[in-house]
């Protein structure tokens, strides 16, 4: 107890009363450099009514939503061929080569993303000199396509590695069981491999999920105008417009979006869980 | 005199009572067992001799010494842990040397004292070795050179043979026999295997649910269990009900189920019991099979037929269900090359020793 | 060759993994400012411009300040409660080891705004580097916790009862036997931790002060193409002692699992 009470103490104090004050200040407005502390939902009402932000928090959602489904199916195949096709001796070998792009600079990897997916970019140059397309392809910067490819590939390790250390769990005799029993591969993946390695998925899914929510620099680097995120405004409102009172009431809102969606989520997958 | 005197010891974890009132007395120079299935508290009580949990009620006397806020390090006891607890990142001679550290000896005799006890195990040239490197059994003996050489007044060891597989067990048995009558210090081995506790113990406490049952030498325990559940834990035994039929000078007589009448002395009465409605326990070889033989004279004999048998080389064990019972009793025969081994199905003619009836009260 | 069209697969995917990867050093030895195909030519002059640069000094030293103070604080932290919560059992164990670790599914602008309105709205403090420390603090605690956690977990309790047995005090056993079979993990976590720090930008945008953090002067560079060539050639740098620093502290956590001899479960993060 006597142990663990610092660290209890530093996320309490940094973390817990922080988060009572952005929800306090969501209730407060401020006008220039003074805050009023009279409570008011007027932050909330304006939040709900302008266009702006409800485009922006869904979009937030969607592209999170997409972020994660993309990121979460193009990473399980490679978690499951380097727990079941890897050799064991090789598999560490394996997660490093994962791990090593993400320890890149996290704003250099977005920005380069921003040169590959650009019009003299390398995609388009190597295209054009094949002779595939005739001009640059335009689809795939600044809008929220590139925003959710930069961010699959920035989350890509984050979403492997659970999956991976739920499929390294799985007991291999579990499957030939099913085999034995009269299932094909096929069918054996459904019933058993898949239902067992879902803990993992689930966790996967959250660690992507969450974090993008509030991420601003790729959609502000890739994303174009039609790219940007509620983190922007967000980060906007904070730093640039100084009215920390709304940035604080759309903090809150990200957050219980992000929060339910995530227990709804969770919910459904329950049986999974234990 | 006891080295060990545990008085009144009380264990309470949270709601949990874990030790209810244990007394016993612990003679130097003895190998004593703890013996019972797990969650007896036969680790919680080993662990209470070492200072590792503290008591709630109860006087724990080392020695004639009372260990009350005694801790750990400054008992003259040491431990031989079921894990072995061998520190990984250092040597076996640094690992056999680590309580002598303190002692501050000159590095000749240490290295000295160190090839001693590695000698004493066996071990002898294992020093520079890493300790990850040992297989299981030589953990073991690193473990047990490392606890002798502070030459505690008594060694614990908390199951320490379970994690070996059968040959290097039985090996381990004898040896461990051998290394305490050598070094002659109380040994005190907790385990839940009563094979075991018979081979290695001069006496062994049997205990059950926090409460020791019985303490007795492996002979006596085995023959005069006090309860049904001591009968049952030890060994192979069969139980009769029995029907208290009349005293009759020094003997008592019962009517056994499926084995008729019976005369018993009043020492194979736990307690002096008449209790009216007892329970006979009757080990496998106090019954056996006769073939052909004509019984000897004054031999009562019953038949019954075999349900089930199982050969295990030297012996064979017979299930026989006697007329007129409905559980079968358990026979167990040395085979001989002149004996058959009886089929399923036949008719056995049984007869059983008398001396060998122990009477539970219920 | 086993797999198949998975393998295929999985090197396609290495491929993405690695594209921005590639073009990194590709760029910072470019001989031109255009960040487009074709290259032009070889050149370290990247390179050397990055010598004459005092802002970037400054953040850099900055940055290392920030990231020293940070892991140090995150380790200190994490092996408080690593060891309690693999050791002991106290009362509201789940939910307060719980909220530890909600820093690593939270937001990290939400971590980064509750700080600022914090700090400048309700202390009304200067930002500098101690708040970007606080933030940084509070997210690689988590990671620290968690490799620590499988250290701790790999000790075996009766290490240090037998430690006692064998005369030592409680001290002694942690001084001892302890600390030494899980130092590789402490420096590994130190390492981690120093290189999240080092690289994140989201906390430290909000919490810098005057002086910028490296990543926070590089986002500032990232307007001016001129300046991008210099910016590649920093991060190449950058990647290069990342790698240094990962490898040295992948091969002190694989050293501290094979000390408590346990199995290697692949890497960390």
């Amino acid at each position: 107890m006597l142990l663990v009470s610092p660290t209890a103490v530093y996320v309490l104090l940094l973390l817990a009363a922080p988060l009572a004050a952005v929800f306090a200040f969501s209730f407060w407005t401020q006008d220039f450099l003074t805050i009023d502390r009279t409570l008011t939902l007027n932050n909330y009402r304006e939040a709900f009514s302008d266009p702006i932000y409800r485009t922006l928090m869904g979009r937030s959602l969607l592209i999170s939503g997409v972020v994660t489904l993309v990121t979460v199916v193009l990473a399980f195949p490679i978690a499951y061929f380097v727990s079941f096709y890897v050799e064991p001796s090789r598999k560490a070998l394996w997660i490093f080569l994962i791990t090593i792009p993400f320890w890149t600079s996290y704003l250099l990897r977005v920005f380069l993303w921003k040169v590959i997916l650009g019009f003299n970019g390398v995609i388009n140059s190597g295209l054009l000199s094949l002779g595939l397309i005739d001009e640059p392809i335009t689809f795939i910067l600044y809008n929220a396509n590139a925003v959710v490819i930069t961010l699959a590939h920035a989350f890509a390790p984050f979403t492997i590695l659970p999956i991976y250390v739920a499929l390294e769990k799985i007991d291999r005799s579990l499957l030939e069981a099913s085999r034995d029993l009269g299932e094909s591969r096929m069918t054996t993946f459904f019933r058993v491999t898949l239902p067992l390695a879902m803990p993992g998925v689930v966790a996967a899914t959250l660690i992507v999920f969450i974090p993008t929510i509030g991420d601003y620099v790729t959609p502000r680097l890739v994303g174009g105008p039609n790219g940007l995120m509620i983190a922007n405004m967000i980060q906007t409102q904070f730093l640039k417009l100084n009215n920390a009172p709304m940035g604080a009431t759309l903090a809150v809102l990200a957050m219980c979006a992000v929060t339910a969606i995530s227990l709804i989520f969770v919910f459904f997958n329950r049986r999974y869980l234990r | 005199m006891s080295i060990i005197s545990l008085q009144g010891i009380e264990k309470f974890y949270g709601e949990y009572h874990a030790l209810k009132g244990i007394d016993c007395e612990i003679a130097e120079g003895e190998f004593f067992s703890l013996l019972g299935p797990s969650g007896c508290g036969k680790t919680t009580l080993l662990r209470v001799i070492a200072g590792f949990e503290d008591v709630s009620d109860g006087v724990v006397l080392l020695g004639g010494q009372n260990m009350a806020g005694v801790p750990a390090n400054k008992r003259p006891t040491n431990m031989v842990f079921q894990s072995y607890a061998i520190f990984p990142h250092l040597s076996v001679a640094q690992n056999v040397g680590y309580g002598l550290r303190r002692a501050k000896l000159p590095p000749a005799e240490l290295e000295a004292r160190v090839a001693e006890a590695l000698d004493m195990v066996g071990l002898s040239g294992f020093g520079a070795r890493a300790a990850h490197a040992l297989s299981g059994g030589q953990r073991q003996r690193v473990a047990l050179a490392r606890a002798l050489i502070l030459k505690p007044k008594v060694l614990l060891l908390d199951e320490p043979l379970s994690a070996l597989d059968k040959k290097m067990r039985e090996q381990m048995q004898s040896e461990l026999r051998r290394l305490q009558r050598q070094v002659g210090i109380t040994f005190i081995l907790v385990t839940h295997d009563q094979e075991e506790a018979l081979i290695m113990s001069d006496r062994i406490a049997v205990m059950f649910e926090g409460e020791i049952a019985q303490v007795a030498p492996p002979q006596e325990l085995y023959r005069r269990p006090v309860t049904r559940r001591v009968g049952e834990f030890i060994g192979v035994m069969n139980f009769l009900d029995a029907r208290h039929l009349d005293d009759g000078g020094d003997k008592v007589r019962f009517d056994l189920e499926g084995l008729g009448e019976a005369s018993i002395s009043h020492d194979q009465l736990p307690f002096g019991a008449r209790a009216f409605a007892p329970v006979v326990g009757l080990r496998p070889e106090a019954l056996s099979v006769i073939y052909d033989a004509k019984p000897e004279p004054g031999q009562r004999v019953v038949e019954g037929e075999v349900v089930d048998l199982s050969y295990y080389g030297d012996m064979t064990y017979y299930e026989v269900q006697l007329d007129g019972t409905t559980q079968p009793v358990t026979i167990s025969m040395k085979n001989l090359a002149t004996r058959p081994v009886l089929e399923r199905g036949a008719r056995a003619r049984v007869t059983w020793d008398e001396g060998s009836l122990v009477v539970f009260a219920t | 060759m086993r797999g198949g069209w998975l393998r295929i697969y999985a090197i396609t995917y290495l491929v993405f993994l690695y594209l921005p990867v590639i073009l990194l050093p590709m760029f910072a030895f470019n001989d031109g400012t255009v960040m487009a195909f074709p290259l032009k030519g070889f050149t370290t002059q990247w390179f050397v411009q990055l010598a004459g640069i005092e802002a970037l000094h400054g953040a850099l030293l900055n940055s290392v300040f920030i990231a020293t103070i940070t892991a140090t604080l995150s380790v200190l932290l994490g092996i408080c409660a690593a060891r309690a919560s693999t050791r002991f059992r106290f009362p509201f164990k789940a939910p307060i080891m719980g909220a530890i670790m909600v820093p690593l599914v939270l937001p990290e602008i939400i971590v980064a705004v509750s700080l600022l309105v914090v700090v400048v709205q309700v202390l009304d403090l200067p930002l500098s580097a101690w708040t970007v420390i606080a933030g940084h603090t509070l997210i690689c605690t988590p990671f620290a916790i968690a490799i620590l956690s499988s250290a701790f977990q790999g000790l075996d309790q009766s290490f240090e009862e037998a430690a006692i047995d064998l005369g030592e005090t409680r001290w002694g056993a942690f001084r001892n036997i302890i600390l030494p079979l899980v130092a590789p993990g402490i420096i590994a976590s130190f390492l981690i931790c120093f290189t999240i720090s080092l690289d994140e930008f989201i906390i430290a945008f909000f919490l810098t002060g005057a002086e910028p953090t490296l990543p926070v002067y590089i986002w500032g560079q990232l307007r001016f193409p001129t300046k991008i060539p210099a910016v590649m050639a920093l991060g190449t740098l950058m990647l290069l002692a990342s790698l240094i620093i990962l490898s040295v502290a992948e091969f002190y956590r694989r050293r501290g699992v094979a000390r408590v001899g346990g199995n290697d479960s692949g890497g960390f993060l």
